[in-house]
């Protein structure tokens, strides 16, 4: 029987690495992801969980902790935000390279500058060549069910590369929303024990990590991890289809929402998306054909697969959570404007700037950038830079 | 702890758990330390080992080969104790958990770029934390892997790359950072600093000691590096006596807290018998330097006298 009951992002997370019990989980306290920590080291003290918890130093000791109990056999998992994301940045490539299938709980939060412990995806989306597998959750009930999958797909033979489950700093994770939390023992199963097939503490052999490779053999490395991360795409799918079987709740790269016969399609991540969809309901009561794609994999990019969603539309709205700062847009826009070439579509396509430093977002906001799509879609309004939504004139 | 008797030949027939084939300069000091460290783990003990970057690392494991018996771990520069720590954790937890049965050492080495500066957070975690482990510095006294850098281990008034002798400059102007103090200061069970003395045996005593003893332990190796301190690579254990002779490098342990100097020279010898040794002093010996060498003397006779009072010898 599952369990209907209500509770906030952090505590989904933290019912979640409960039900895994994982074996290591180093961890350094930053707002807003402190809570997933604090609600560990109480199940510890508490003796609901067998995990061993390291009181770490500094984000780059956490990480660089969690890299060497995954080399050493253990599953390992932390939870970090923003600059403690950024503090892990030379570790984050080392543990990817190293194929340690290590699991973090990214609450995302804008990196400083000036210093805002708010929603932003600055974060992750900086992180985003790091080699991780990056998994987003529009409210408590995904990120919940997102972790429980992620050391499935980390851990697959054909994968072996860590995951990042991230959550919206406050927007999901400090606000408490219904959820279904699903029965530990069906749940036990399907996550599974951890089997690796080397490591440090094996002890009928020994073994080596974190090499020095010279240019002879270090592209080849590198082309290795780049194909796992494509074969990442079909691991996800088939964790996600078991996941169904178990829990009744779908998942895939990205859930579509009246996108099929949509004209005018807004493309996000994470929290906003429940925004988009009360303006995408309350447009469809007027007549206007307005969708949704929600982006839910970010690492793999699964860009074909959205361009040929999006295909049908006549104005796409790319919205960004995150500055790149190059003069031109931001993350999401720029790869998937790449993808939409590469599939023709010919869709006018704008890319939006939105919700930076936790910047409120509403369903009228979300209108607003419907009317944008109809007159770009008419001719009537061209964008010579990207826009903000919500920007203060004054 | 079960320490083992010292014999000299048992010891050095023990194989070898750095195997030869590395890529360490011939005379390198560092490649001394780890040799004998690990000669110390008792046959058939198993270990993990450790490695921040550095000389060692580049030069122990370039792909597809390693030098080490055991697992071994790098991850990166500044994180050889906390990486060391996750392992020494997954460690626990996979003996709580019945999933292994044996029992393992775990031993770190890093250079004193990677430990007194760029590691030192890394490492005073670690030890404040009380992972059962080793930190092993090999300190040759400046960044040597990247060419001779000026390190907050190096010696006053030393020739480095960052901190040139001319005709403006008399070499580093600051005194160097006395990290087995600041280890001793975070009360961990053993802190000990040793370097390459007749048949080895300190270096052997203290290795065993710190691997044996249940908790953190810290063990500052004094390892000559031929290229950046410019002697000939045959006379590293002279100058290594020297070091120990003039007391720029005490031997001594720190054990639960309680000082123990492990020797001292009948006859102190003057500073400049070790450095006159080195050509990264060499400026320190033309007319009209007489003041630096005077100065340097000053401050190792201070230290060593500090290190008496701290010892009750």
């Amino acid at each position: 029987m599952a369990i209907k009951t209500r509770m906030s992002g952090n505590e989904a997370v933290a019912h979640a690495i409960k039900q895994i019990n994982p074996d290591v989980m180093p961890a350094f306290p930053i707002t807003p992801s402190t809570e997933i920590p604090q609600f560990v080291a109480s199940m510890i003290a508490n003796g609901e969980i067998d995990t061993e918890f390291i009181p770490v130093e500094s984000e780059h000791s956490a990480m660089s902790a969690t890299m060497g109990a995954s080399a050493a056999g253990a599953r390992a998992i932390t939870a970090t935000s923003s600059c403690g994301l950024a503090l892990m940045w030379e570790v984050l490539y080392v543990a990817a390279s190293s194929r340690l299938p290590i699991v973090m709980a990214l609450v995302n939060r804008g990196l400083t500058g000036p210093l805002n412990i708010n929603a932003e995806h600055s974060d992750s989306m900086g992180a985003r060549d790091s080699g991780w597998i990056q998994i987003y959750a529009e409210n408590n009930q995904e990120v919940y069910d997102n972790f429980l999958q992620a050391h499935r797909i980390a851990e697959h033979k054909d994968v072996h590369l860590p995951v990042m489950i991230c959550q919206d700093g406050f927007i999901t994770s400090h606000a408490v929303e219904n959820i279904t939390l699903w029965e530990d023992e069906p749940i036990k199963k399907f996550v599974g024990e951890y089997e690796p097939e080397h490591y440090l503490l094996k002890e009928d052999e020994s073994m080596a990590v974190g090499p020095y490779a010279v240019s002879n053999y270090c592209m080849e490395a590198k082309k290795a991890q780049a194909e796992a991360m494509v074969r990442a795409k079909q691991v996800i799918l088939d964790v996600a289809k078991e996941f169904e079987e178990v829990t009744g709740q779908k998942y895939g790269f990205f859930e579509e929402y009246k996108l099929e016969d949509a004209e005018y399609a807004v493309v996000a991540i994470g929290s906003v998306c429940g925004t988009a969809k009360d303006a995408v309901d309350k447009l469809r009561a007027e007549g206007v054909k307005a969708g949704l794609l929600k982006v839910r994999v970010f690492r793999p990019f699964p860009g074909e697969e959205m361009a040929k969603a999006l295909k049908h539309c006549k104005a796409i709205a790319i919205m960004d959570r995150s500055e790149s700062y190059s003069g031109n847009g931001g993350p999401l826009g720029a790869e998937l404007t790449s993808a939409l070439y590469h599939e023709k579509v010919t869709a006018e396509v704008v890319n939006v700037m939105y919700g930076l430093s936790g910047r409120d977002v509403r369903v009228n906001d979300m209108e607003e950038v419907f009317g944008w799509l109809a007159e770009m879609a008419e001719g009537k309004r061209t964008f010579s830079q990207y826009p903000y939504l919500g920007l203060r004139e004054a | 702890m079960e320490q083992q008797k010292f014999n000299f030949r048992e010891i050095q027939e023990r194989p070898d758990r750095l195997a030869p084939g590395h890529r360490m300069c011939a005379g390198c000091g560092g490649t001394i330390a780890v040799r004998n460290v690990l000669k110390a783990l008792h046959p058939g003990d198993k270990a993990v080992i450790g490695n921040a970057t550095g000389c060692l690392e580049v030069s122990t494991y370039m792909y597809p080969y390693t030098a080490y018996e055991d697992s071994y771990i790098h991850s990166a520069f500044e994180n050889a104790g906390a990486t060391l720590s996750g392992v020494e954790t997954a460690f626990h937890v996979l003996k709580k958990k019945g999933k292994i049965s044996s029992d393992y050492k775990f031993i770190t080495f890093g250079g004193d770029g990677g430990t007194y500066d760029i590691g030192l957070q890394s490492l005073s975690g670690a030890m404040e934390r009380g992972h059962d482990m080793v930190y092993v510095c090999y300190d040759n006294g400046a960044y040597m892997n990247t060419g001779v850098q000026r390190s907050s281990a190096t010696p006053m008034y030393a020739d480095t790359t960052t901190t040139p002798s001319g005709r403006a400059s008399d070499g580093k102007p600051q005194m160097r950072k006395d990290l087995a103090v600041i280890m001793a200061a975070h009360n961990i069970p053993y802190v000990a600093q040793t370097t390459f003395i007749g048949n080895m045996k300190d270096l052997y005593v203290k290795s065993e000691r710190a691997i044996y003893t249940p908790g953190p332990a810290f063990l500052n190796i004094c390892a000559p590096c031929p290229r950046g301190w410019k002697y000939d690579t045959a006379d590293i254990m002279e100058i290594c006596r020297l070091a120990v002779e003039t007391c720029y490098w005490p031997l001594f342990e720190v054990v639960e807290g309680k000082w123990i100097l492990n020797y001292k020279p009948k006859k102190k010898l003057p500073l400049e018998d070790f450095l006159v040794k080195q050509g990264r002093f060499k400026h320190l010996f033309q007319k009209g330097n007489e003041h630096l060498l005077e100065a340097f003397q000053k401050e190792t006779d201070k230290r060593w006298e500090e290190l008496l009072q701290k010892c009750e010898a």
